[in-house]
């Protein structure tokens, strides 16, 4: 019974966005008439009853699961009544069906939170916004209740469930993919908006300061998204990598870059009235790329091209949608885009000059991410498989990225409109000194790649070069938007320093240890005290104990282990992570060789921390944008209100 | 004739090695005492990719075929072959797969064509855009 609740109520919400669609679009085209007003009442309302249907029914997956009701089909075969009740309940959306749920569910709340509270722009490009949101929703709803039913039953029902992959029953997983859908959400919001906004002809700076809070709060999602996913594979896969520019993490990389090249054009828009065309298509892209994103993790087809085509109802389905959306928004942007003037002009010797150049280098890159991992599917279509990996992303990607940060370093010193270099030369000339003093420095010291050469002297001068902005203005009077932009720059400068130099001065020791032999690696010395069996709620392991010291300071204990989980039955690594605060001791522990030794793997990863401490900080940057942005609004909002109840004063 | 033969020997010695049963390979999960050839190897297995695993290197996976092929690369730099060598027999092995350092060939050349369309393409934005300015 609970179950069909929860079928009824998403039945029920894509009835109201079919509702709301018809609806909002009619009402918009032709605004003015009696019935068009009619109708304009119900589009709001409607946005608001379908997210809390879909909430609704969200929470009834989360119940279905919590209590493992093994009646339905999903709970039976990715849940199991001895799980952590945690990771039952994590487990609601780590599997395609619910997954998916939750996408819609998030969708639709976002959908009734702007029914709710935004009334910034024309109502008629709100309505077309609206009915936009509808649609895009209706394609999932379809998706979900056609060919993705969470809420199936199964009879008989099983005695048990067939268990969740234990490599997922991690708090770490639990939470990623969840993340990274609020993030291509809010990507589909701004969609919504630029669709709006080209129906109704109304891309103006009022249309890119409404949609920046949602391009900001879903930029934000992936960046953490992107930081957790990335220190995910580190712990968990245990060989020390980071990044594998693997297509699920490409995945989530390419709408990153367009929501980050999305987010400084809608700036130039909101500010200056520039970049109007350039917005709209980077609107258009950066839920593309989301949809790309979805379509290459769901479908399968990242697995083999041939287990798509032996299975490819879902795959098929979620191309037919983004072919429908994109190429929809596409003969859209065709049409109209005659109708988007250019906009205001400006020197390349701006801020908006320098954002263009942002722009473009953002998207090249997001052009080469996506040829890289889109090329190898095509290829093996026509039986001819290839490989593109680190040693082609790694330098291609850096043609763009590189000189994209020198920009990054000038850019923000900058005024709007027009400037003059001599203005800025002392800080330029500066940050210049700064790059030039690392690279030769770290040249005369260590023989490294000139990849790492670069980014760690481009980090270092990036560094400093985010907080030139702040100089000579009062920082109690400094906007909270432009804390957030030095922070997140800063971000970026810590990242790249972690980057470049666990690339490059990381050390490894691969070794076959018995108990009581010393390891050294870096200035780190290990010893193995013990290797003992250990269990848990669903896994044995082997645990190594040992005692480590740094430069022969303090001992510290590691207890790396090699799980066994049973249900189903699969092999992880537990690795134990030491961390100082110049980086960090990854220690493993493999299989027992023949001659009854332990085979230790330790890595000593010089600031390999900062790679997502550096994340984090770029997130936090976006969330005091987002704060400052908000708080901005709701202050003219109140004030608007006041001056429009004194003059309801004045006139009675 | 000695260095075919050892050839030889390893060809048989792969597919042998690949069942679990079998201890494995001694270089899997062992550095080469010389770090200068040690760090040659590692930058060579960073850039093969493990066949029976997704989108992992055959120097960031457990899986038995990655510590096998581990075991070929240690041993073969250890016996003098430069690293561009030993892809290019992996690659007449096991496919142009192998490798994820792709190399311009009939099959790929869009991969390097298209990045410098992309240049070229933003060099003419950029030139556009700044002509316009004026």
């Amino acid at each position: 019974m609970i179950a069909e609740f929860g079928l009824v109520a998403l039945w029920l919400a894509a009835a109201l966005a079919g509702l709301q669609l018809l609806a909002g679009f009619l009402a918009a085209r032709d605004g003015g008439s009696a019935t068009a007003e009619g109708l304009a009442l119900l589009v709001r309302p409607a946005a608001v009853v379908q997210a809390l249907l879909c909430i609704a029914s969200f929470l009834t997956l989360i119940y279905l699961f919590a209590v493992t009701d093994l009646s339905v089909k999903l709970v039976a075969t990715s849940s199991h009544s001895d799980k952590p009740m945690i990771f039952k309940i994590a487990g609601a959306w780590g599997q395609h069906e619910g997954s998916m749920l939750l996408w819609v569910t998030v969708m639709a709340a976002s959908g009734g939170l702007i029914a709710l509270i935004e009334r910034r722009l024309p109502e008629r490009t709100m309505l077309a916004t609206l009915a936009a949101q509808a649609f895009v929703g209706l394609g999932f709803y379809a998706f979900l209740l056609f060919s993705s039913n969470p809420f199936e039953r199964l009879n008989p029902a099983p005695a048990e469930g067939a268990g969740l992959n234990p490599l997922l029953q991690d708090i770490g997983l639990a939470f990623h993919p969840p993340t990274l859908y609020f993030g291509y959400v809010g990507l589909s919001v701004a969609f919504s908006f630029v669709v709006g906004a080209l129906l109704t002809r109304q891309v103006t700076p009022e249309f890119a300061r409404v949609m920046r809070p949602w391009v900001l709060g879903a930029w934000i999602f992936l960046t953490i998204g992107i930081t957790a996913g990335s220190y995910w594979a580190y712990y968990e896969l245990g060989w020390g990598g980071w990044w594998f520019w693997d297509p699920v993490e490409n995945a989530s990389l390419m709408p990153w870059l367009a929501a980050t090249a999305l987010l400084h054009s809608a700036s130039v828009l909101a500010a200056r009235d520039a970049l109007r065309a350039w917005t709209v298509m980077l609107g258009v892209v950066a839920f593309s790329m989301s949809m790309v994103g979805t379509f290459l993790v769901r479908s399968g087809i990242l697995t083999s091209v041939h287990a798509f085509a032996v299975d490819p109802e879902r795959g098929s389905f979620i191309l037919a949608l983004l072919t429908l959306y994109i190429g929809g928004a596409l003969v859209l942007f065709a049409l109209r885009a005659n109708t988007v003037a250019e906009g205001e002009r400006f020197s390349i010797m701006s801020r908006e000059g320098a954002l263009v150049i942002n722009n473009v280098a953002l998207s090249a890159i997001l052009g080469i991410v996506l040829l890289g991992t889109l090329y190898p599917l095509l290829t093996e279509a026509f039986d001819v498989r290839v490989s593109v990996g680190p040693p082609y992303f790694n330098p291609v990607g850096a043609i763009f990225f590189l000189p994209m940060l020198a920009v990054l370093a000038v850019g923000p010193l900058l005024r709007w409109r027009k400037d003059s270099f001599a203005r800025i030369k002392l800080p330029v000339a500066i940050v210049g000194a700064v790059f030039v003093a690392v690279l030769v420095l770290v040249l005369a010291l260590a023989d490294i790649g000139i990849l790492p050469l670069l980014g760690l002297a481009l980090s270092v001068a990036v560094a400093i070069a985010s907080f030139q902005p702040m100089m000579g203005r009062s920082l109690r009077r400094l906007p909270l938007a432009v804390w957030g932009m030095v922070i997140a720059h800063f971000g970026v400068a810590v990242a790249l320093f972690g980057m470049a130099s666990d690339t490059a001065f990381q050390q490894e020791r691969l070794v076959a240890a018995n108990v009581g032999d010393v390891v050294e690696v870096g200035s780190w010395e290990a010893r193995l005290d013990a290797v003992t069996p250990v269990s848990g709620p669903n896994w044995t392991a082997i645990e190594a104990r040992m005692k480590l010291s740094y430069d022969g300071g303090a001992e510290r204990e590691a207890r790396p282990q090699a799980r066994s989980f049973w249900s189903p039955p699969q092999e992880t690594s537990e690795v134990a992570l030491l961390t100082r605060w110049n980086g960090q001791l990854y220690v493993a522990i493999g299989n027992q060789a023949q001659d009854g030794r332990w085979q230790l793997r330790l890595w000593w990863k010089p600031f390999v921390t900062f790679i997502w401490y550096g994340g984090l900080l770029i997130a936090l940057g976006g969330v005091l944008a987002l704060i400052g942005r908000v708080a901005t609004d709701v202050r003219r909002r109140v004030a608007a209100g006041k001056i429009a109840q004194r003059k309801a004063e004045e006139a009675s | 004739m000695r260095k075919l033969l050892v050839l030889i020997l390893l060809a048989i010695a792969v597919p042998l090695a690949a069942q679990d049963s079998l201890p494995p390979a001694p270089y899997a999960y062992q550095q080469l005492d010389d770090p200068a050839l040690e760090a040659k190897a590692t930058e060579l297995m960073h850039t093969l990719r493990c066949l029976t695993c997704q989108s992992q290197s055959i120097a960031d996976s457990d899986a038995p075929m990655a510590g096998d092929m581990r075991h070929q690369v240690r041993t073969r730099i250890l016996a003098g072959e430069e690293p561009e060598e030993i892809r290019a027999w992996l690659v007449d092995r096991y496919g142009d797969y192998i490798s994820y350092s792709p190399e311009v060939s009939s099959t790929t050349w869009p991969l390097f064509a298209i990045p410098v369309l992309i240049l070229l393409g933003v060099a003419f934005i950029l030139r556009g855009r700044l002509r316009g300015a004026k």
